[in-house]
Formats: structure tokens, C-alpha cells, sequence
């Protein structure tokens, strides 16, 4: 249960970077480490103690192998994570070229 | 447990990636979360995984340096400092306690419940051919996910090409004439 809690530990320190900082670089670090904690969580609950990797073989039973559906999904996810980030900092760097400023504070076209 | 060992790691270099005030040695942080992440991921016994994240990774790494070099501003500290701490750790306190309570009805670390996975473990190579499984889920039996994401990823890679590119279509042409 402790891999459990400390995994929420690290989706934390990703929510209080995303929800405290200013600067939208740290905000977009924010973001990945969220992400790394939810994928981590999901393999955490695939994980079978003293499993083995999902890979058949011929001279091993199949009794002891760890889950491979959240892992095939994790993988998605990772590839999706890539696409996401790519397109924040797109945006980053064109916010950056625009007002010359990281700091959300100062970026006044978008207050309401 | 090795695992709790790189999580406590993870943990640390994601405190410094956090509280760091230079933005490059922020994201060099970052990095360093993600390569635990892909020993985890090794540990947890999820080896193509493992891979990715690696390449992901270090792509990603590329991506954020492009972002932040050249660009070292000053962290700016004046604000409502009080206010914004106290709403921060309010909402993160008021996610740990949904958290505390979905955490009882989760499955014991070590036992997966393993109801889908069940059949793709039996008859996963007779059916596809392949005799690792998480391929076969990806590229078989789940392949309208691997769809969408492909999908995604196209539709991302249009939008950095839209969201970087210098000149507009219409300034273009009205340069031209």
C-alpha cells in the first residue's frame, strides 16, 4: 500500500506546481509530472508480487504474469503524453515571442 | 522494496524540479523523474514500456530545452503570496482526502484483479500470433485505441506546425502581390 500513497505523493507536488507557479515552463513541468504519477499508478495496480514480464514462453506457466491490458493502455498514453507537451510548449514559445514574458500575471490579453 | 526506494527518489527530484528557481536545471529535473519513471516501469516488470518512456523522454527533454534556453528570466516572487499558498494546499489537502477514501476499495498491491486480462492471456496466441502480449493488445485486440492515438498525434503534430509557423497564409499572399 505504501508504492500507493507515495505515488499520490508525487501527483501532488504536480498539482501544487500546476496550481502555485507563475511561470508557464514550471506549470508545463507541473503537467508532465501529474502525468508520470498516473501512469505510474496504473501499472502500480497491474503489478503482481514475484510476477513476470506478459511475454509467453513455452517452458513457463501463464499463472504468474503481471496485467498487460493497463500496460498496452500506459503505452497509448505515453505517446500521448509526448503530443500533448509538444503542443504546450508550441504555445509557450509563441506567448513568449508575443508579450516577452514567462509570468501568467503578465500576460494581460487574456485576463477577463 | 526497490520500488519504494526510486519512488522516494522520483519524489525528491520532482521537489527540486518544483522549487528550483533556474528553468533549465528545472527541466533537467523533470528529466530525471522520467528516467526513474522508466526503472520503474523495468521493476514493475513492464519492459516495452520501459522503452518508450525512455524515448519519450528524452524527445521531451529536446522539446522543454528548445522551450526555456536563451530565456533564463527572473522568478518573480511579489504577489498575493499568502493567498495564493493558502488556496493551493487547500485544494491539494481537498484531493488527498478524496484520495484516502478511493484508496480503501483499490485492489492489494501485488493482486491485480485481472478480469479482461484473462482471455487475452489464453488465447492471446492463438488468436494474434504474437507471443508478447502487451503487442498483441495494442496491435490486435485493442487496435481502434491504437487508431485514435495515432490520430492524436497527427492532429497534435498540425497544431505545433500551426501554432509555430511565423506568417499566416493571407500575409503571405499579400506580400507576394
Amino acid at each position: 500500500m505504501s508504492e500507493y500513497i507515495l505515488c499520490l505523493g508525487l501527483f501532488s507536488i504536480g498539482l501544487y506546481c500546476v496550481l502555485r507557479k507563475r511561470n508557464i515552463i514550471k506549470i508545463i513541468i507541473g503537467l508532465g509530472i501529474i502525468e508520470y504519477a498516473v501512469n505510474l499508478f496504473l501499472i502500480l495496480i497491474a503489478y503482481r508480487t514475484h510476477g513476470r514480464a506478459p511475454i509467453l514462453d513455452k517452458a513457463q506457466d501463464t499463472l504468474n504474469i503481471v496485467d498487460p491490458l493497463p500496460q498496452a493502455l500506459v503505452l497509448t498514453s505515453i505517446v500521448i503524453g509526448l503530443a500533448v507537451t509538444a503542443l504546450i510548449v508550441a504555445i509557450a514559445i509563441r506567448i513568449f515571442e508575443k508579450y516577452n514574458t514567462f509570468d501568467i500575471t503578465k500576460i494581460r490579453r487574456l485576463r477577463g | 522494496m526497490e520500488i519504494n526506494l526510486l519512488l522516494l527518489f522520483m519524489i525528491f527530484a520532482a521537489i527540486v524540479a518544483v522549487e528550483i528557481e533556474d528553468l533549465l536545471s528545472s527541466v533537467i529535473a523533470m528529466g530525471a523523474v522520467g528516467l526513474g519513471l522508466s526503472l520503474a516501469f523495468l521493476i514493475l516488470k513492464a519492459p516495452d514500456l520501459a522503452i518508450t518512456q525512455l524515448v519519450v523522454e528524452i524527445l521531451c527533454l529536446i522539446i522543454l530545452i528548445r522551450a526555456t534556453i536563451n530565456k533564463d528570466l527572473p522568478l518573480v516572487k511579489d504577489g498575493r503570496w499568502l493567498f495564493n499558498t493558502t488556496a493551493t494546499l487547500t485544494f491539494v489537502g481537498l484531493f488527498l482526502i478524496f484520495a484516502y477514501f478511493a484508496l480503501k476499495d483499490l485492489p492489494q498491491f501485488g493482486a491485480p484483479i485481472m478480469r479482461v486480462a484473462k482471455d487475452y492471456i489464453a488465447s492471446g496466441l492463438e488468436k494474434t500470433g504474437a507471443a508478447n502480449l502487451v503487442a498483441s493488445v495494442v496491435l490486435d485486440f485493442r487496435v481502434y485505441d491504437t487508431l485514435g492515438e495515432a490520430t492524436v498525434l497527427f492532429t497534435a503534430a498540425i497544431g505545433v506546425l500551426a501554432v509555430i509557423r511565423k506568417v499566416g497564409r493571407i500575409n503571405a499572399n499579400k506580400k507576394n502581390e
